[in-house]
């Protein structure tokens, strides 16, 4: 399906371009974590980071495969290599630089906490097995990753002025990049028709709730949900961050399409 | 070519038993729980697999060992299929497999419980992990992460150890 054509017409169709919605998320975003690797403000976060990382793509490689599968694809590196930055339908949040060690959390928990209440609903509905197995799955680790940087946030939060300042930055930065989390359109609407997929927005509050909470805890001013939110991400159109991104990441194996690892 | 046809499913099982599992070393592929089923469809033998962890880049090492000693015990027609359609999780370990975690230094995982509110979970303390050197509760957790996706790390202030703890899933 190309990324103009964003309504699926089939069952089939539904539940590839879901899979590839959720998987981008987590590719991108384990791409930016990746970034940390050796980069880690200490050895135990470095190492934490880069568990993360491992985790999410690991998640996107499993929806790519079952993609693939699905759409005749030879495997799940189709869709990660061989895709321009207009066919991919992950959130502008997960492109943005990583920025510093706060900001990196700030996004994680804000993403994290989505996903917890995500995939909380998405395994109560989705009717096929093999995509229900791989979200039951990937939830556990989500918890970890909630847990892990909730902690954080209130560590910097409540830590030191400079910390605090940090942190609040980067929550006032990110903002405008939540309101996609929460966006729906014809794709998701053909999706939980199919029960392959849930209306996000009715899980805006606890989503709310808990980012409440946790900014108050640590210190922080929560930002204005009304202000401007940036939107279209899902539909290829992508901040500039995308584009570098994906030459990075992609580079290697275009260049030489049919290397291997010897 | 022909498969023997007489090999039966526990001896295919016990060749299995003799794959270790890479990063513990002290584990078997059965043991951890990764192999998940092993049939015959027709003349080809069928090995189902699943990952501990999404993300667990022992897995295709995995992989590759329990091909290894399927055609090193002269199996000839066979697959290993990664099945995601159960999740794995630590319960799946056998009682004798977390003895032998523990012996080797890593404190192994307990029973999961499905606490039904993970989210009030998220906001009480943590729970009490024994050191696996000497059994001492007074034990704190360093980082949610270890050197692998599967262990966070603690500390014993009893013996003033840093140890790993076998994350329950």
């Amino acid at each position: 399906m190309s990324t103009f054509d964003t309504i699926p017409q089939t069952r089939k169709e539904a539940l590839i371009e879901i899979l590839l919605r959720l998987g981008d998320d987590r590719l991108i975003h384990g791409h930016r974590l990746s970034e940390w690797a050796g980069h880690g403000p200490e050895l135990e976060e470095d190492l934490a980071l880069a568990n993360v990382a491992l985790d999410m793509i690991g998640h996107a490689s499993s929806l790519y495969a079952y993609a693939a599968e699905l759409d005749g694809k030879e495997d799940e590196d189709y869709y990660a290599y061989f895709r321009d930055d207009i066919d991919f339908k992950n959130i502008a949040m997960v492109e943005l630089p990583r920025g510093d060690f706060a900001f990196t959390m700030a996004r994680q928990f804000l993403f994290s906490a989505f996903s917890y209440f995500l995939y909380d609903k998405l395994i109560k509905t989705v009717d096929d097995e093999q995509f229900n197995g791989m979200l039951q799955k990937h939830f556990k680790e989500i918890k970890y990753h909630l847990r892990h940087s909730r902690e954080w946030v209130f560590r910097l939060g409540d830590g030191t002025d400079e910390s605090h300042k940090r942190t609040q930055d980067a929550f006032d930065e990110i903002w405008m990049y939540t309101g996609e989390m929460f966006d729906m359109d014809e794709a998701d609407k053909a999706a939980i028709k199919h029960n392959l997929f849930v209306d996000v927005t009715s899980f805006k509050d606890e989503w709310k709730n808990l980012v409440n909470e946790t900014l108050e805890e640590a210190t922080l001013s929560v930002p204005d949900y009304d202000q401007y939110m940036f939107s279209g991400s899902r539909q290829g159109r992508h901040t500039e961050h995308l584009g570098p991104l994906l030459a990075q990441m992609q580079f290697l194996r275009r260049s030489h399409p049919d290397a291997e690892w010897k | 070519m022909e498969v023997k046809p007489h090999i039966s499913k526990s001896e295919i099982w016990s060749y299995l038993e003799e794959v270790i599992d890479p990063e513990i070393p002290v584990l078997n592929v059965v043991e951890m729980g990764i192999v998940r089923d092993v049939e015959y469809e027709g003349e080809q033998l069928i090995v189902k697999i699943t990952p501990t962890y999404s993300g667990c880049p022992a897995m295709n090492a995995i992989e590759m060992e329990i091909h290894k000693k399927l055609r090193e015990k002269g199996i000839e027609s066979f697959k290993v299929l990664t099945d995601f359609k159960e999740s794995w999780t630590t319960d799946w370990m056998t009682d004798h497999a977390k003895k032998k975690l523990k012996d080797y230094g890593i404190a192994p995982p307990e029973k999961t419980e499905e606490s039904g509110d993970f989210l009030s979970s998220l906001k009480s303390s943590q729970k009490i992990v024994p050191c696996p050197y000497c059994d001492a509760m007074d034990t704190v957790l360093q980082s949610e992460f270890g050197s692998t996706a599967c262990k966070s790390q603690y500390y014993c202030n009893e013996c003033e150890q840093p140890f790993e703890h076998f994350k329950c899933i």
